[in-house]
């Protein structure tokens, strides 16, 4: 067996760590309400609010595709993509309580002929890529009808 | 309504596109030297110079103005240089048409021109990571072909759009080109060899998507006043606005280089989307509709997005666009020709050049002299273009 690799989140204090319902971390605004991903930290994004404070907030784990594509070619650095590369698709999902556009990469294996504007995804942790001794490991959508892939599973 | 605020339109001139591999300053000078030509001024008359900057030529495209100015000889001039992704060229005339209107100047020179690297536009390099622009790339691979496909398949669910209308955007700006003597790809393609050529971005084949491009374009612009001594008001284009509007919270479309849209959780999105507000204030500022125009250079970075500025700039309403591209509306010798130049799709883009590219198409489309591809009789134009980072513009000539 190969020995087990350390597993770290691609980005910093992006998304919770939790295997079985993982969830984006965005901010809300103390004074108006306002979502933000990724967090917003200095001044609100709502131009009729002076706030300076937020709150973190796991954003919600499901959603609908606003819409999606995929990657045929080979993204540039500093993509870190594997060899040989493999082609993925890419949704933006809505998130309905949020009001908002969240797009993330769709979990390995889902193509955009199992993808349709509408249909309901959810949020799981996957590896982006790996170095010798970690798997950097980011947010993924996987649709509610697929089976496989993506962290959840495992 | 007021009068619009206008700045004659004296020269224009443009270093063809392709791939010469050169250094961005000798297109920026040769398109320079031409619309000198055409105002028939001399550099020695240029009282304030405007650069369109580019990011991927070093320190000279940091402070393009500058870069002009001092490779066609100190003169003392004054300069600026603006950079706004691919609306920079627009920042430019509006900072020399600033000069102009407020008194300050009565000659500009505008000047943008680019060297690109091959293949997809990448970030900046470094280790960046409270850039995100470095983090879409790193984080989702997410192209700029990404975004324009994310568009391109929402077209598709919402309007009933098809691959074959979007091929169809691709051969009629590649016929549009043909003659073009500055365009870079000057060949028809059919529908069959669009729909046959590589997926890239999923429903975007790689003839629907943008190349980057060499080029350089530059315009002179002159007060009212100074145009009309210089050689009278007979046949005069003028620029009669500029818009570079930022877009309205909450922004709830998606835009390169985000992660995420605004939320509009507190404060409903009311009013025009970004894009469409792009043009509406250009119209306001001119005086001018959508019903005036015609002809119209739109950023087509990928064939479908072509469709999107059809309404966002007003020649049709929502969900229409397929119905007057079918309809033959938007091609030469149509109701409302739109890239008659060939747009991006015989371009590529050369990031600082393209704004300005799209107003020198207006202004010899204005005076009859785009051969092989003029529009006739037109009287007004209308430039749409959008950048990431909530740039866009949308510039006005008449005559």
């Amino acid at each position: 067996m190969p020995p087990v690799k350390t597993r770290l989140p691609a980005i910093e204090g992006w998304f919770t760590l939790d295997e079985d319902a993982p969830a984006l971390l965005g901010s809300r605004c103390t004074t108006c309400g306002n979502f933000a991903f990724p967090k917003e930290t200095f001044f609100c994004r709502n131009p009729e609010c002076q706030g300076k404070e937020f709150a973190e907030t796991e954003l919600s784990r499901t959603g609908t595709i606003w819409s999606y594509t995929d990657a045929r070619y080979q993204p540039p650095k500093p993509y870190e993509a594997a060899d040989p590369y493999v082609p993925f698709a890419i949704a933006a999902v809505e998130l309905r309580a949020e009001r908002m556009v969240v797009m993330g990469q769709v979990v390995p294996g889902v193509g955009v002929d199992e993808l349709t504007v509408g249909s309901e995804v959810e949020l799981v942790l996957d590896t982006l890529y790996e170095d010798d001794d970690h798997e950097y490991l980011v947010w993924k959508w996987r649709p509610r009808s697929a089976t496989t892939g993506g962290r959840a599973d495992a | 309504m007021p009068e619009p605020k206008s700045v004659a339109v004296l020269g224009a001139g443009m270093h063809p596109w392709g791939k010469w591999g050169r250094n961005f300053v000798e297109y920026g000078l040769a398109a320079a030297v031409d619309a000198l030509h055409e105002a028939d001024l001399a550099w020695t008359d240029v009282q304030y110079v405007a650069g369109a900057d580019t990011i991927r030529n070093g320190y000279p495209g940091f402070i393009a103005g500058a870069t002009f100015a001092q490779a066609l000889g100190w003169t003392g001039a004054r300069v600026s240089s603006a950079y706004a992704a691919c609306a920079s060229g627009a920042q430019a005339i509006n900072n020399a048409r600033a000069q102009i209107l407020a008194g300050l100047c009565d000659v500009a020179l505008v000047v943008g021109a680019d060297t690109t690297p091959k293949g997809f536009f990448a970030p900046v390099g470094g280790d960046r990571r409270d850039d995100p622009d470095w983090l879409r790339f790193h984080l989702m691979g997410a192209t700029n072909p990404t975004y324009f496909a994310l568009y391109a398949r929402r077209r598709m669910e919402l309007f009933g759009a098809t691959e074959a209308d979007f091929a169809a955007v691709k051969v009629k700006n590649a016929r549009h080109g043909l003659e073009n003597v500055n365009a870079r790809y000057r060949k028809e393609v059919t529908a069959e060899e669009v729909l046959a050529s590589p997926m890239v971005a999923d429903p975007l084949r790689l003839l629907e998507i943008c190349a980057t491009s060499d080029g350089g374009a530059a315009l002179v612009l002159t007060s009212m006043e100074f145009a009309r001594r210089h050689g009278g008001t007979e046949g005069l284009v003028t620029i009669d606005a500029v818009s570079t509007v930022t877009p309205r919270f909450p922004q709830t479309i998606i835009e390169m280089p985000n992660f995420s849209t605004d939320s509009a959780a507190t404060s409903a999105s009311i009013g025009p989307t970004f894009k469409q507000s792009v043009a509406l204030a250009a119209y306001e500022e001119a005086g001018v509709g959508p019903e005036d125009v015609s002809v119209a250079e739109v950023y087509d970075l990928s064939s479908a997005l072509e469709l999107d500025w059809y309404e966002d700039i007003g020649l049709c309403k929502e969900g229409e666009a397929e119905r007057l591209l079918r309809d033959g509306e938007t091609t030469l010798g149509g109701r409302v020709p739109v890239n008659p130049s060939g747009g991006l799709s015989c371009f590529g883009e050369a990031i600082p050049a393209q704004a300005i590219a799209q107003v020198c198409e207006l202004v010899w489309q204005l005076r009859g002299r785009a051969a092989g591809r003029q529009v006739q009789g037109a009287r007004v134009g209308v430039s749409a273009n959008q950048g990431l980072f909530g740039h866009g513009s949308s510039i006005i000539v008449t005559r």
